[in-house]
């Protein structure tokens, strides 16, 4: 019953910060944020799954409790943890109280309402990354929406009302392709599932239990319901050319509003494509190998380049995040324990490190009131602090060894060089390679000309150190980064439990 | 069937609504100078609750569903209690316990209030009994009990042009539907020789089998038919008896507005949902060549389709919503219009049309309830003047939202379980072409309804001093729309024990 206590701590916290008075909100938000933070800190001391929740394996923290009934099929409420969903629960609890207290400096008016949207999305979060029935997923799925479309169209910048609905748009427009998809595949399953419980519909599907509906063949329906999910997920990814939304909606979304967003709501279209893509469709996916290989790895370069030519700062972090997802689609489509494992933990990684440094380059703004590369040089002069762990980030995103990053791109790069799932293996994972030298050049470009030289900015005030709780935050992120760089083995071996039968769904077969 | 009195209890919902009304009728007459605002309110609110206790409790224990010995016939057969007419009074009673307390707050300053409560509850009972009719002549008087009262409540404000010019439009285009579905009744009586729902049932199948003057007879039955679904049609706001609706919806005063849009459709639609399948069966009104499915499946995708397309270019909130209730009864209307011969899924369909009714019942009535709040704020009628709102009235604001999520179908609200269900009965019956036409409608409607929400929470006020006009805080209209929210929100969870009891009572018609 803790997943769900979890849950509903979360929930009812958001409710109470809401009703209570603005010039608090900030701090009690923050205080009531470590308590799911503490919980998962216990989910993961007391963690016995083992294996992959779809697969068969051993969930932990089950519970499965009848919610009603349609067309013959039970809906449940149907939650657990595995190796793949226990570091992302952990990941969510971790990054929220942190993008809480950076929410602290430049959210000033509304607060209550801020920060109860911020622990409602975070119990939606909870409630992606746990339930097993694929009802239940969806309403936390969509749930995620609504807090993040006022969080941007409320507290965003100038052109927050365009991002916020272009965001809204993509991702309903993606939500349906998707729950299509996957509802063709439960009508071709007929009447070999009673439920909606996806380790249920997995093992129905390996069993062959797709049939012929309306006139279709299975082997169609299930290309067809990979291609809709395929795509749906990929907006929530992103993946290039529907990565479009991400730039908008980051560079309009206030700071711990874009932490949250790059950090963890990424990662529901990475676990989703990982779930339900790659889980239960491993024939489909391992047929598609080299087109989806290619479209990560353009996604990757792609990315690097457009983040090469940007001029705002948070422009430059938010297309390096579409160039990392694409290391996380590479590393799941190769099929390999290092692959898979590696792109989940890259998941991780990424979420702490583009968390780092949204959240710097948010301390900045602060300070400079501007983004644009050009405005200003030699910050570190005026916040050494600051800038030294924004240095420190950057190079965690370059994949300097010890460093989560690194961990992460390692294990992919190991994983996907030789696969033997994907054809040409070794040549997609040098493209793919290519891609850290174009991060390395624009990170370290656009450090030099604004954190270094002499100081230059032109301010009617004087620009002094951040804030201790703007620092803070910057510091804790940190410290995870090294010690899962230093120790990745923490999450890793979970992980590694977990992705190993969806890597056997694909040898079996072929 | 001996009319005993325990017999006679089971018509305790009707019975509460009817005597309620006239006790008001009585108090206002007898002592006009002693009547108070507050206490007629409150008197009508019990007796509208006391009535949806007694619904609540009947279909609970089971009275007049296949496990407790059948439905209750009454009156020589002329009234039928079963699960049906409980499920479609428990609409009605809801919907009119919310709008008596919203109006309460609405006509804080009219010098007859009294009037406006009782002809609410007449307007009610009729539509009680509606639910429970078992013969074409009760269908008849009944409807006409729903009418005039109607009639009289949309142009309750005489002084006011608009509401006295819709009254009039809808008491003209009403008259002459009411003529038409009299006609339809004395052809059907024509070619049946009967007006007991069952017996019309019994000879209609004669006719279809009977060699001799089949065509002439089954001629006349069908004219019948066609002219009663045009009575339905109007009632139900449907395409082509649709022009009353939106003029009518938006000069009546707001809550007369909800009322009508929900509860005097649902109403429309327990005389589809009972006539049509106990009077004239799908397999026989088929065999006699008398195709009344694919008529309800054309107005179906009609109305839904127009409905929409109009919502989305009104400016005016309650215009918008007036043609979004057209809309939504072109959803309720699949489950009429998805049935088959063979009727294996016939009960599942209409009884999530049945269910779909009951959400809308909540979310549309606290739409329309929180532009009676506008109205009573004094805030202009269209998406601009509702700009910022979300600054001045929160809560109000975030429950609008709640409705306009939920009508769209957006997954955490009961909306989208109701629409889903019905779609999906849709599928299972073969009916793909109308669900796809309800998908697709239904993410059109994503566009306007999230339009409302924007202008809340997203848009800045025209002017500063536009919203200094929201001064008062009417308590008892809060109260109407934040119970509506939370009944909409509850809904999702509590979906399972609606949707069992909904198929179970339609089911039974089969």
């Amino acid at each position: 019953m803790i997943l769900e206590a979890l849950i509903a701590v979360v929930f009812v916290s958001a409710l109470v910060v809401l009703l209570s008075p603005n010039e608090w909100a900030g701090r009690l938000a923050f205080a009531l944020s470590l308590i799911p933070f503490a919980g998962s800190l216990y989910l993961w001391s007391g963690f016995n799954g083992s294996g992959n929740a779809l697969t068969g394996g051993d969930i932990a923290y089950q519970t499965q409790i009848e919610w009603l009934e349609v067309g013959g099929r039970s809906v449940s409420w149907f939650v657990g943890l595995d190796g793949i969903s226990l570091p992302l629960v952990v990941l969510t609890t971790f990054l929220v109280p942190l993008a809480i207290v950076s929410a602290w400096t430049p959210i000033d008016s509304r607060q209550s309402q801020f920060y109860g949207l911020m622990l409602f999305m975070e119990a939606n979060l909870l409630g992606v990354f746990t339930a097993l029935d694929f009802f239940l997923w969806f309403v936390f799925w969509e749930a995620v929406l609504v807090p993040m479309y006022f969080l941007i169209g409320v507290w965003g910048g100038p052109r927050r009302k365009y991002a916020a609905i272009k965001f809204f748009v993509y991702t309903n427009a993606a939500s349906l392709l998707m729950f299509i998809g996957f509802m063709s595949l439960t009508f071709a399953l007929g009447d070999s599932v009673t439920s909606f419980a996806l380790p249920e519909i997995t093992g129905a599907i390996a069993d062959g239990g797709l049939g012929t509906w309306f006139g279709i063949s299975p082997d169609r329906i299930a290309m067809v319901a990979f291609l809709a999910m395929f795509a749906g997920f990929a907006v929530k990814v992103p993946i290039v050319p529907v990565h479009t939304w991400l730039p908008d909606a980051h560079v309009e979304a206030p700071t711990p509003v874009s932490v949250l967003l790059a950090g963890v709501l990424l990662k529901m279209g990475t676990y989703a494509l990982l779930r339900f893509n790659f889980t239960m469709l491993p024939e489909q996916a391992s047929a598609l190998a080299v087109p989806i290989a290619a479209i990560a790895v353009i996604s990757v370069i792609y990315g690097a380049m457009l983040a090469l030519a940007q001029k705002d700062l948070k422009r430059i972090v938010a297309y390096s995040s579409v160039s990392s997802m694409g290391y996380v689609i590479l590393g799941l489509v190769v099929f390999t324990e290092y692959g898979v494992g590696g792109a989940t933990f890259q998941m991780v990684a990424h979420g702490l490190i583009s968390g780092l440094m949204f959240m710097a380059v948010g301390v900045v703004y602060n300070a400079t009131h501007t983004r644009m590369v050009g405005d200003m040089a030699g910050m570190a002069d005026r916040m050494p602090v600051t800038v030294g762990i924004l240095v420190a980030g950057a190079f965690g995103y370059m994949g300097l060894p010890l460093m989560a990053g690194f961990a992460g791109e390692f294990f992919i790069f190991v994983g996907s060089f030789s696969a033997p799932a994907l054809p040409y293996a070794p040549l997609f994972t040098a493209l793919a390679m290519f891609g850290i030298v174009i991060v390395a050049g624009y990170l370290l470009s656009a450090m030099q000309s604004t954190l270094f030289g002499p100081f230059e900015l032109s301010t009617d005030y004087e620009v002094g150190p951040a804030p201790f709780h703007d620092v803070a935050p910057l510091a804790v992120l940190l410290v995870a980064i090294i010690v899962l760089g230093v120790a990745p083995d923490i999450f890793f071996e979970m992980i590694r439990d977990a992705a190993v039968p969806v890597v056997e769904g694909v040898s079996i077969d072929g | 069937m001996v009319n005993s009195l325990p017999q006679v209890t089971a018509l305790l919902p009707v019975l509460l609504l009817g005597f309620t009304g006239l006790a008001l009728l009585l108090v206002d007459t007898l002592r006009p100078d002693t009547r108070s605002n507050t206490s007629m309110a409150v008197v009508s609110a019990l007796g509208a609750l006391a009535s949806l206790a007694a619904t609540v409790w009947f279909v609970a224990s089971g009275t007049g569903s296949g496990d407790t010995g059948g439905a209750i016939l009454l009156f020589a057969d002329a009234v039928k209690v079963d699960t049906l007419g409980l499920f479609f009074t428990a609409i009605f009673a809801s919907v009119t316990s919310l709008v008596v307390v919203a109006a309460h707050d609405y006509f804080h300053d009219h010098p007859n209030p009294a009037t406006f409560y009782s002809l609410t509850l007449f307007a009610a009972t009729g539509m009680s009994l509606l639910a429970v009719a078992n013969s074409l002549a009760v269908v008849f008087v009944a409807l006409e009990m729903v009418s005039l009262p109607s009639y009289v409540l949309v142009a309750f404000l005489k002084q006011n042009r608009g509401s006295v010019e819709a009254g009039l439009k809808y008491f003209l285009v009403g008259a002459l539907s009411s003529a038409i579905f009299l006609f339809g009744i004395s052809l059907v009586y024509a070619a049946t020789g009967s007006l007991m729902l069952g017996e019309v049932a019994g000879v209609l199948g004669d006719i279809a089998s009977d060699a001799d003057g089949i065509g002439s007879r089954s001629g006349i039955a069908g004219l019948g038919i066609v002219m009663i679904l045009g009575g339905v049609a109007f009632k139900t706001a449907s395409v082509p008896f649709h022009f009353w609706a939106p003029e009518a919806y938006e000069g009546a005063p707001a809550p007369v507005s909800a009322f009508l849009s929900s509860a005097s459709k649902a109403a429309g639609f327990v005389v589809a949902f009972r006539v049509f399948t106990e009077a004239f069966p799908v397999g026989a009104s088929l065999a006699a060549d008398i195709n009344w499915v694919l008529a309800f499946g054309i107005l179906a995708a009609v109305t839904m389709t127009l409905g929409n397309f109009a919502a989305a270019v009104q400016e005016e909130v309650k215009r918008m919503l007036a043609y979004s209730s057209i809309g939504h009864a072109g959803y309720a209307l699949i489950g009429v219009a998805a049935l088959s011969a063979d009727g294996s899924g016939n009960g599942a369909v209409m009884g999530a049309a049945m269910a779909h009714l009951l959400v809308y019942g909540f979310m549309n009535t606290g739409a329309f309830l929180f532009v009676a709040m506008a109205e009573r704020w004094g805030v202009g009628r269209t998406f601009e003047d509702y700009a910022g709102l979300a600054k001045r009235a929160p809560v109000a604001s975030t429950a609008m939202a709640v409705f306009m999520f939920s009508l769209a179908g957006l997954p955490p609200f009961a909306g989208f379980f109701s629409k889903y269900f019905l779609f999906m009965g849709a599928i299972d019956n073969g009916f793909l072409w109308l669900a796809a036409i309800g998908a697709v409608n239904s993410v059109i409607s994503l566009y306007y309804y999230s339009r409302v929400v924007k202008a809340l929470f997203i848009d800045d006020p025209a002017s500063p001093t536009a919203l200094d006009t929201i001064d008062v805080r009417p308590t008892a209209l809060y109260a109407a729309v934040v119970f509506a929210a939370v009944a909409t929100v509850l809904l999702l969870p509590g979906f399972g024990p609606v949707i069992e009891t909904a198929e179970a009572a339609a089911s039974a018609l089969f």
